[in-house]
């Protein structure tokens, strides 16, 4: 069958929200699609995944696929995309699509567009268009292979909304584990849970850098829950230990692209730059009249943030 | 242990919002230094901590063999490599525009069946391509496990690794049995983030990656470095993917400066309005 096979992204049993993206990405194509879910407990998640319009909701559930690991999931992911025929994949662009995106393409012998930002057809001809030069250019690509792969970036796709109807949902057996799945052992997780808005998900994003200094929390989880956001950090902040390393926002962080983006104390390194300049509005705050990030915020505010941030929050309160 | 190390040659990292774009779309990169991409000289740092006792770095513990695939001027990044201990070089002779990731991948994948490491590191992506899919490929050819986006990797007892895989807001523990493929963040070089079987569970790195010293340099003169044809690797030099005219992002214009927070409040508000 000619269409969009999308893999959604389950963690506990529930469907992440880049999954979304990737829904809207197949329904931008205009060809049929049906949805993919692996895991454990998929067959529950499968609930999640039927009022979006695709032709079916497949699931492959099977207690060996409690945790993820792409030598167990990819070979079933294979193998439902060449029963079913689909002429392309498409994964979020996440530590799990990204893992899982490139051994598929080989197994498929297709050719892989990573993180995508962008699809156009053209006379039944599809570009991509995608970020490259740590987001200074904007490449457009062509897969020359009759299947193609996609990995979808979640900050430029909008979630899909769902649309009513029912699609049918039918199982699929758990296809063999690749030779090298017994090479490979999930020990745990490490997790620390936050009461906050997903970085990628939040509508306002709150960053700090460095120069917060231990006041880091301080300082900006009032702010943050003045405005409902989500907290990020630049690496400096992070590498310091003034803020968790999960929340650092750049090239080797989140790419996050809120409607509104408060650059506390960062620099504007190009590193962090290729994370957030997918924001709407960004401001910064910022001692440094000549510091970079003022190059690429709407609103710059030249002040000594341990002045500016505590204003800033009794500014948001006096006109709640 | 023996360790090929992937290393692309690119731009300079720091100045990739200089590039140029020509009349045909073509990605001018022209007056930017030519540098590793860093993410492969961390693969090298971490191969290097991997194959010594972390006291005496001159004490290769293990062999590192530090691989391209470019041009002949790719080799000064090469040699640069061989100074900071890398023990041999190879030069796959190819330019970019004969290159996608898959064909990367499958000459890779022959040269470790010819070469046989117990680990091949390389970058999570690297910064121009942003493809991040070297590694998971090559590991699909090859039939090895993989770990992608690792912050930390240490090494038992040469025959397992127990590898940290950053995911959104986590990091999973994985212990993969060699021969394996990982691709490392930049995490990879701070003091504590990897641990080889010779070193002591407390030693510390300096963060980052080290510097060859100048009597390095002159030593790895006489290191070897070999060349080797691309179709000798991969005959079939078919390309899955073509790159079209590119473009540069829409350039954010700088705006305004605000007096004080009463005003930025304003804006954001009556202007923006996003809050
Ligand atoms: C391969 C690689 C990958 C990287 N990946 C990332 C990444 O993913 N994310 C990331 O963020 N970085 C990344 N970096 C690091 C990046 O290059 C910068 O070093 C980092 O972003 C700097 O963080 P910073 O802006 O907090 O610190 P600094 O550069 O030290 O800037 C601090 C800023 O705070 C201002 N300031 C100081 N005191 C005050 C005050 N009292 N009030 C107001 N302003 C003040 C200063 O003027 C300055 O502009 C990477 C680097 C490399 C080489
Ligand atoms: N031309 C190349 N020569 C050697 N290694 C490469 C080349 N291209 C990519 N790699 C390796 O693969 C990693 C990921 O690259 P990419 O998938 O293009 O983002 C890089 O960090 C390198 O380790």
């Amino acid at each position: 069958m000619a269409g969009t096979l999308v893999v959604a992204e389950l963690s506990e049993g529930k469907v992440k929200k880049a999954t979304l993206s990737a829904i809207t990405f197949a329904k931008q194509t205009g060809a049929p699609f049906a949805i993919l879910a692996v895991g454990a407990g998929a067959a529950g998640a499968a609930k999640e995944l039927t009022g979006f319009g695709a032709q079916k909701v497949i699931t492959v559930d099977d207690a060996s696929l409690a945790a993820y690991t792409v030598e167990r999931f990819a070979p079933s992911v294979a193998k439902v995309a060449k029963d079913g025929g689909w002429d392309t994949v498409a994964v979020t662009a996440t530590a799990f699509g990204k893992d899982l995106a490139p051994r598929l393409a080989v197994k498929l012998g297709a050719g892989y567009a990573p993180d995508i930002s962008t699809v156009k057809i053209d006379g039944g001809k599809r570009a991509y268009r995608r970020s490259q030069y740590s987001g200074n250019a904007l490449g457009w690509v062509e897969i020359t292979t009759p299947v193609h792969v996609v990995s979808v970036r979640q900050t430029e796709f909008p979630a899909a909304e769902a649309s009513g109807g029912a699609s049918p949902v039918e199982s699929a057996a758990k296809a063999l584990d690749d030779a090298a799945a017994a090479r490979v052992e999930f020990l745990k997780l490490e997790t620390s849970k936050s009461e906050r808005p997903d970085l990628g998900e939040a509508r306002v994003v709150v960053s700090g850098g460095r120069a917060l200094k231990e006041q880091f929390g301080q300082l900006l989880n009032p702010l943050a829950d003045a405005l409902g956001a989500a907290i990020g950090a630049s690496r400096a902040a992070c590498d310091a230990g003034y803020a968790p390393p999960e929340i650092q926002v750049g090239q080797t962080g989140r790419t996050v692209a809120p409607q509104l983006y408060f650059a506390i104390g960062i620099s504007g390194a190009i590193q962090h730059i290729a994370g957030m300049k997918g924001a709407k509005t960004i401001v910064a705050i910022n001692k440094d009249p000549d510091a970079p990030i003022f190059q690429i915020s709407d609103y710059g505010l030249v002040a000594d943030l341990f002045t500016a941030v505590p204003e800033l929050l009794a500014e948001l309160k006096a006109h709640s | 242990m023996k360790i090929l190390v992937a290393v692309k040659r690119v731009a300079d990292p720091e100045n990739l919002n200089k590039i140029k774009l020509s009349a045909q779309g073509k990605i001018d990169t022209t007056g930017l230094e030519p540098k590793a991409s860093p993410y492969d000289d961390y693969a090298l740092e971490a191969a290097l901590r991997l194959t010594e006792n972390g006291t005496n770095t001159k004490a290769r513990l293990g062999e590192v063999v530090v691989v391209t695939f470019g041009p002949k001027e790719a080799e000064s990044m090469l040699r640069a490599m061989l100074g900071t201990g890398a023990d041999r070089a190879i030069r796959v002779d190819a330019t970019d525009d004969v290159l996608d990731g898959d064909l990367v991948a499958r000459g890779l994948k022959a040269l470790v069946d010819k070469e046989k490491p117990d680990l091949v590191l390389l970058g999570y992506q690297q910064v121009e391509s942003e493809s991040a899919q070297v590694g998971a490929q090559l590991a699909e050819y090859l039939g090895w496990p993989q770990v992608t986006f690792a912050g930390s990797i240490k090494s038992e007892d040469d025959r397992a690794l127990v590898v940290g895989r950053e995911v959104e807001g986590a990091t999973a523990q994985l212990r993969a049995t060699l021969p394996a493929v990982v691709t490392v963040l930049d995490k990879i070089v701070k003091p504590k983030s990897v641990q080889s079987k010779h070193t002591s569970a407390t030693h510390a790195y300096p963060e980052g990656v080290r510097f060859a010293a100048l009597m390095a340099i002159m030593a790895a003169k006489k290191k070897p470095l070999a060349e080797v044809k691309l179709a000798e690797l991969a005959p079939d030099a078919t390309l899955k993917v073509h790159y079209g005219a590119a473009e540069l992002p829409p350039k954010r214009a700088a705006g305004v400066k605000v007096k004080d927070v009463k005003e930025l409040v304003s804006k954001l508000k009556t202007e923006a309005k996003v809050i």
